[in-house]
């Protein structure tokens, strides 16, 4: 075969593909077309620089993580705040503090000093949606035991902080519906470089 | 030769090419003399077969740097870093034993045979893929640099803290990442025209998710599966992890299992509560991803010591968010004046580049510092200048000058200047 020996040879066959290949490109646009293409290729087979297998498979029954401030990926559940306050004492006071204001791990309080010299960064006083405490807690909390709480004991988990923020109210109860609803103080404080 | 470097030269100590040759036969460079070994005292090695060729490298036992651990959280020990021996490595990339970490709950163990990748949302087909899959896709490799969006915290602080080029600095690496360009995956699934934006998430504990505008996530973001040749380490994000070039490192989330196509961020934790960064005014930047134009010289860097008078390389690492380094310039006066340093090894884009200048050191105390500038025309700025807009208390990208201040006994230290 011609592959065995001549380079120069070797280079023209290259150049010949590279050029048939770019046109394909040009004809076709999309790699995923060219997947097909591809796969549709027998025999002498095709080369080029993006080509590609196409071996992703149709799934559906994804479990979406993702929550988000417009509400997608919330569960079905509900929570009070005084549920939230039982699950807190359990199973989150032992790294947060009673009152939720251990140092370095602070939930609670800092309104008011952002522009100051000591910031403190909590729930109430820096974070712009209340969505981010449900996927937060729901993916990384209880450290060490992540992912053990139902969606209704994150949901009152949910509403006991904003409780102890002073964002809800005592008899307030928390589900997919009213979270992304709750307005935090500092929404506006944030500037965004990418949109 | 310019003006402005026989000025420097002669009075910092700071060597061109040419002025370290004329040196050097002027005798200010001092001699070298061979050892005196004689032949009948030739060491073991020389006299006696060594040990034999073995499946899996180690390293001399005369070699022990080792990265330096710090768990921060006291509540959350595997939340924790560890930092690159800048000062003992050269070149510009990291041994992947040596890779600075950041985990947010540890390194988990995941069996790549049943580890897979899924995108969806706003896509035309939810699709997934085995490790096996995107080994049979397109690779690239590319020599990046990655840096931790708080790396260099420590010269944010009020006063200077004498440590190391590791401890201060060492949450950067560079290493050559090979993936499949994550532009393919996203096409095979079809991306609505609606779609802005990608969130990624690690298959960790913290499941570890962040949003990437797609216009970013289309560029040159890959999904990495191997590290300087070998398959990803475990604590890299084994068996797969987002790279994204030039941005803080925790965009690059480690052990990736999900891609969702979205129209807005998620505003997750990360992207919110935490890497934003907070101004004076009581504001905070958020999605601040690119890392700014910066340079550290790591020898002679803090804690060392110069043991003899005489000619030395300083030698540092560049390296820029925003492209390619374009040149460096080195001070050995504080700042007072610059000389540009010889740029050597790597240098593409978004890459760690190695600089190096000869010194002559005459026994005085001096500052040593680099200032780098980057292919888009960023200056890397003064610590004043880079501490201006944010908040006293902390933030994350710091990229000031580093000085180095070195006294009459030789011994080097950080300083603020």
């Amino acid at each position: 075969m011609f592959l065995c020996s001549c380079p120069r040879r070797l280079a023209r066959v290259y150049n010949v593909i590279i050029v048939a290949t770019a046109t394909l490109a040009l004809l076709s646009l999309s790699p995923l077309a060219l997947s097909q293409q591809h796969n549709a290729a027998r025999g002498n087979g095709q080369l080029g620089h993006h080509l590609q297998p196409g071996l992703g498979r149709t799934v559906d029954n994804i479990a979406d993580s993702i929550v988000s401030p417009d509400g997608s990926a919330l569960p079905v559940g509900s929570g009070s705040v005084a549920a939230g306050k039982v699950i807190y004492a359990a199973r989150c006071s032992a790294c947060h503090g009673s009152n939720a204001r251990q140092k370095g791990n602070a939930l609670v309080g800092g309104v008011g000093t952002l522009a100051t010299d000591k910031p403190v960064k909590s729930i109430g006083s820096f974070w712009p949606y209340a969505t981010t405490l449900f996927d937060y807690i729901a993916r990384a909390m209880p450290y060490g035991q992540e992912k053990s709480l139902t969606a209704s004991e994150v949901y009152a988990l949910t509403a006991y902080l904003l409780h102890l923020n002073k964002i809800v109210d005592v008899e307030a109860v928390i589900d997919r519906e009213r979270l992304p609803l709750i307005i935090m103080p500092n929404r506006h404080g944030f500037i965004e470089l990418h949109h | 030769m310019t003006d402005r470097d026989k000025q420097s030269s002669t009075q910092s100590g700071l060597l061109g090419r040419r002025a370290l040759l004329r040196a050097s036969t002027l005798g200010i460079a001092g001699g070298f003399l061979l050892p005196t070994q004689a032949a009948e005292t030739l060491p073991l090695w020389s006299t006696h077969s060594g040990s034999a060729q073995s499946e899996y490298g180690g390293r001399s036992a005369f070699v022990s740097d080792r990265r330096q651990t710090n768990f921060g959280n006291p509540f959350g020990p595997q939340a924790g870093v560890s930092y690159t021996p800048l000062a003992t490595l050269n070149g510009t990339i990291t041994p992947n034993s040596l890779h600075f970490e950041r985990h947010h709950s540890g390194i988990p163990a995941i069996d790549p045979n049943v580890h897979s990748l899924t995108i969806y949302g706003d896509v035309k087909r939810a699709l997934r893929f085995s490790v096996d899959d995107l080994r049979a896709y397109p690779l690239e490799s590319h020599c990046y640099f990655l840096e931790c969006s708080g790396n260099s915290f420590l010269n944010t602080l009020a006063s200077a803290q004498d440590l190391s080029v590791q401890a201060i600095h060492g949450l950067l690496s560079g290493a050559e990442w090979t993936g499949v360009p994550l532009r393919y995956l996203l096409d095979e699934a079809g991306v609505d025209s609606s779609a802005r934006w990608i969130v990624a998430e690690g298959a960790d504990a913290s499941g570890h998710s962040r949003s990437l505008p797609i216009d970013m996530a289309r560029d040159k973001v890959m999904v990495a599966l191997y590290q300087n040749g070998e398959v990803l380490r475990p604590a890299q994000g084994y068996p797969m992890r987002l790279f994204v070039p030039g941005s803080e490192g925790n965009v690059s989330v480690k052990w990736l299992h999900k891609i969702k196509v979205q129209q807005t961020p998620a505003y997750s934790r990360e992207e919110t509560s935490k890497y934003t960064d907070l101004l004076k005014n009581g504001k905070a930047e958020m999605f601040s991803f690119a890392m700014q134009v910066k340079s550290v010289i790591t020898s002679p860097s803090g804690t060392m010591s110069l043991k003899r008078r005489g000619v030395y390389e300083i030698s540092g690492l560049a390296w820029s968010g925003a492209g390619s380094i374009r040149g460096v310039e080195v001070s050995a006066d504080g700042g007072q004046s610059w000389v540009a340093a010889t740029m050597q090894s790597s240098g593409g884009d978004r890459a760690l580049t190695r600089f190096r200048i000869p010194w002559h050191w005459q026994g005085h105390s001096a500052v040593l510092q680099s200032r780098a500038t980057d292919s888009a025309g960023n200056i890397q700025p003064s610590r004043t200048l880079a501490l201006e807009k944010y908040s006293a208390a902390g933030f994350y990208h710091y990229n000031g000058i580093q000085s180095w201040a070195v006294d009459s006994q030789g011994q080097v230290k950080n300083v603020f200047v």
